[in-house]
């Protein structure tokens, strides 16, 4: 990244680090061009980088700024996507609002009215539930093992209560069936990928005018790099707390209602079963890093999918875990070196 | 009345007692420095006073206020900054977004101060973008200073501010530090360097295992011969 950065500079671009992970993409399509890997696989890689982005990004801030791995993360996706359809199946219906096959797409315009209503559900919960429970610990003075065994009993409790409600059994937003794409390279892609990959573009932007923009994303960053420090600045770490809460949850949410969309289906295990490559992410790009963990999320996505080329797709998790591991035993800093 | 009363501070982490109950004024603009051998406790009293290490007993007060309840965030509020020994910077972040964050309880704005900052320090103006991880030890210690500088603090609590600098570097940085002192900020500082930081104060403490052991002014320290044999190596 640095060869970058000077390359860049060279030719008189201030790089950020947003363009790596552009840089990225461009690259696993020049890979798609080879003979023998199937662009197809590599763009459908893409779109699912897009949504572990989105995941990871809160993840790697959680991680960062309150030093915990937040196992309920992919649980937090999950509520996202049961919110989203309890608010177009049951709650909006009530109100006469209906309706599927916006456009091009598979769902409806009640899809987009229920996004920032799940979204601000998923994010009080997480609020809610630090109050309840990681507040406290903090307290305590309990050291983050503890935290992340804490959020371990919290992922099976919301999974279980996700099952009680809906049962165990494959659930579907309303749904209209719609035509691919076709693109040249045998490439087909879903309408529906697009509307993913503009939300995700969207909310990674937003997410980077946050950090770098304003007053309260300076100081989650500082308080990831050195949260004593940031106490005796008199950055008040509690709200910085609620606000990476918010920030993190409010990504999950937003990624657990795509991948619903994107895999046609919601399941109570959807969120947990994506954990794996979101830790991939967020270890590849180095832990407490936000760019890192949008680099590491498309890597993830497309080596996971292009694997499936050779390997049976059941074993894509595996994939995301052997490249995490890789990567922590070369460069136990993630590939960028994040915080710690 | 002293601007800065610590008495009778007994602190330490977990079990294990570290001061035991040490006292220490500051006046309003003066420089007073606290030397004393490793693992004496100099750190841990400068902790304590800005509520980072909670004091088991004893009372801190600072404009005549008690303080020692107050969370860490609460004391910068009251003008009383402190500048950590080490990991004293945020090093993802560009030098002047370090600088906002030193200003981070301030509503006002504030970037006529950072401008000062600059002119104080020409060396961090000159790369106001530049992360301050990838920063010299001196750079980093000036810009450490300056952040805590950025709420126009009445005290500055500084530990070790030479620690790991080349002499030359010691020397500019030390200069900065009574340029600051100059502008009327008092100053406690804990420093190994100790005839130095002596030489430039107003007055000075001798701190051994958790206890004063002496107290005068930097002057009648340094030409102690018991101070210059035990506690003035080199």
């Amino acid at each position: 990244m640095t060869t970058l950065q000077s390359a860049a500079k060279r030719i008189g671009i201030a790089w950020t680090p947003m363009y790596t992970a552009v840089a990225v993409v461009v690259a696993a399509l020049v890979i798609g061009l080879l003979p023998g890997v199937k662009m197809s696989l590599v763009v459908n890689g893409i779109f699912l980088g897009a949504i572990i982005a989105l995941g990871a990004i809160g993840l790697t801030l959680i991680f960062g700024i309150l030093n915990f791995a937040n196992v309920a993360h992919g649980d937090y996706m999950t509520i996202g996507a049961y919110a989203a359809l309890f608010i177009v199946g049951s709650l909006l219906p009530q109100v006469g609002i209906e309706g599927k096959g916006l456009g091009p797409f598979t769902f409806g315009y009640p899809l987009l009215i229920a996004l920032p209503l799940a979204v601000a559900v998923v994010a009080l919960m997480a609020v809610a539930l630090d109050i309840a429970i990681y507040r406290r610990l903090r307290e305590r003075g309990v050291n983050n093992v503890v935290l992340a065994m804490a959020s371990l009993g919290l992922a099976i409790a919301l999974r279980g209560l996700v099952q009680m409600i809906w049962s165990g059994d494959v659930q579907r937003l309303p749904r209209e069936t719609r035509k691919f794409y076709q693109w040249p390279m045998d490439v087909r892609v879903p309408p529906d990928a697009i509307f993913i990959m503009i939300v995700a573009i969207i909310l990674v932007v937003a997410v980077y005018l946050v950090l770098t923009r304003t007053r309260m994303g300076k100081a989650m960053r500082a308080t990831a790099d050195n949260p004593n420090l940031a106490l005796v600045s008199g950055i008040d770490t509690r709200r910085v707390i609620w606000s990476t809460w918010i920030m993190g949850a409010a990504l999950a949410a937003t990624a657990g209602i795509l991948l619903a969309v994107f895999q046609a289906q919601l399941l109570p295990v959807m969120g947990w079963r994506f954990l794996i490559p979101l830790f991939a992410a967020v270890i590849l790009g180095g832990i407490g890093n936000p760019y890192g963990a949008l680099v590491g999320a498309f890597i993830i996505g497309v080596t996971s999918e292009v694997s499936t080329q050779w390997i049976n797709p059941s074993y894509k998790p595996a994939v995301a875990f052997a490249i995490m591991i890789a990567v922590l035993l070369v460069r136990p800093r993630g590939i960028f070196g994040g915080g710690r | 009345m002293a601007l800065l009363e610590a008495s009778d501070i007994v602190a330490g982490y977990g079990q294990t007692e570290i001061l035991h109950g040490v006292s220490v004024t500051v006046d309003a603009g003066e420089m007073v420095t606290i030397i004393g051998p490793n693992g004496c406790g100099k750190s841990t009293l400068m902790k304590a006073i800005v509520g980072l290490v909670r004091a088991w007993s004893g009372s801190v007060k600072f404009q005549g206020v008690e303080i020692s309840s107050y969370p860490p965030e609460r004391i910068v509020r009251t003008r009383l900054c402190y500048v950590p020994q080490s990991s004293n910077v945020f090093p993802t972040l560009s030098i002047r977004e370090n600088l906002e964050m030193g200003a981070f309880t301030r509503r006002d704005d504030y970037r006529g101060r950072i401008n000062e900052m600059f002119e104080l320090f020409p060396d961090l103006a000159r790369e106001s973008g530049r992360k301050a991880g990838t920063l010299s030890g001196g750079q980093r210690q000036m810009l450490a200073i300056a952040r805590a500088m950025m709420i126009d603090p009445v005290l500055l609590l500084l530990d070790e501010p030479s620690a790991g600098l080349s002499p030359a570097m010691m020397g500019t940085v030390f200069q900065r530090i009574k340029e600051v002192n100059q502008t009327g900020v008092a100053m406690l500082l804990v420093e190994q360097n100790a005839r130095d930081a002596l030489q430039m104060s107003n007055r000075g403490y001798i701190l051994v295992a958790g206890e004063n052991r002496l107290e005068d002014t930097g002057q009648d320290l340094l030409s102690n011969p018991e101070v210059a044999q035990l506690y003035l190596r080199g």
